[in-house]
């Protein structure tokens, strides 16, 4: 199912910045890679040492979303063009990857590559290509 | 010490939050449009990755001339530089799981309380996922996580 979705620059530049802002402000006042993977796969039991300021980063990332909508009354575009097997199925599989590959795009693809880690460039060139391709074969050789 | 240690980690993580959430990473249709470059194109991804990116260089050249972060004795940052088997098919797996879902992690913990079912499902099915690949390779994230400060 396709959903169509305008080009946005300037909410991408600036979300973009922001994200980044995170990335150099917990480095500096913590000394850790702002990456999704590795806080929070440390709070998927087993849980690690360490997973307090984890734990308290992952809620911060939650409260804004819920603020805006709940206590704000504000909406967030959102549109889910799959189904809710392949949210599940894809879900899991992503779990799994981002373990091994040890990291995602905030861990990988932008504090690796800021720090000019090969692993990180690599990752972040097979992870795009993968999802690109994965895409292409669903929407235009499946015609799902 | 450790109340602000715990009350800083929580507003990096909003500005982290605020950030996926305005530049369209929480919007698996968006994601896919940007991944699907023979059909509905939507480029604003990569100005968000582009925006990231920069300020990150940026940033940590500055950080990283410092001595050391503010809670930390040093700064925790990967040695490995190994692009080993576990890598390469770790992040294709990931490509192909988020081309399926159009969530990252990243993308989607931020979406998990603004009021839809989506972002939940595929944050416990991540979680499970974690689970059985730290159950099945425990030094998978060694280098990352493992380290206490």
């Amino acid at each position: 199912m396709e959903i169509m979705t305008e080009f946005t620059p300037i909410a991408a530049l600036l979300g973009g910045f922001l994200i980044g802002i995170s990335a150099v402000l917990l480095m500096a006042v913590h000394g850790r890679i702002a990456g999704m993977t590795g806080i929070l796969a440390t709070l998927v039991p087993p849980i690690q040492a360490d997973w307090g300021w984890r734990a308290a980063f992952i809620a911060g990332t939650i409260a804004p979303g819920a603020i805006w909508v709940f206590a704000a009354g504000g909406t967030i575009p959102f549109a889910v063009p799959v189904s809710t097997t392949a949210m599940i199925a894809g879900g899991l599989i992503v779990g799994v990857g981002v373990v091994f590959g040890s990291g995602c795009t905030s861990g990988h693809g932008v504090c690796g590559i800021a720090r000019f880690s090969r692993r990180s460039i690599a990752a972040t060139i097979i992870f795009m290509a993968a999802s690109i391709a994965t895409v292409y074969v669903i929407r235009h050789v499946l015609g799902a | 010490m450790s109340a602000m240690k715990l009350f800083s980690a929580f507003l990096i993580g909003a500005v982290f939050g605020i950030g996926i959430l305005i530049s369209g990473m929480a919007n698996p249709a968006k994601v896919i449009n940007f991944f699907d470059v023979a059909g509905t194109w939507d480029p604003s991804l990569l100005l968000v990755m582009v925006a990231a990116l920069v300020t990150a260089m940026v940033g940590y050249r500055v950080v990283f001339a410092r001595p050391a972060p503010q809670f930390s004795d040093r700064f925790h940052t990967p040695q490995s530089t190994q692009i080993d088997a576990p890598l390469v098919l770790g992040s294709a797996a990931f490509g192909l799981g988020w081309g399926i879902a159009g969530f990252c992690p990243g993308g989607a913990i931020p979406a998990l309380a603004i009021g839809r079912i989506e972002p939940v499902l595929f944050v416990v099915a991540m979680a499970v996922g974690m689970a059985i690949a730290k159950a099945i390779r425990p030094s998978a994230l060694g280098g990352m996580v493992t380290s206490s400060s």
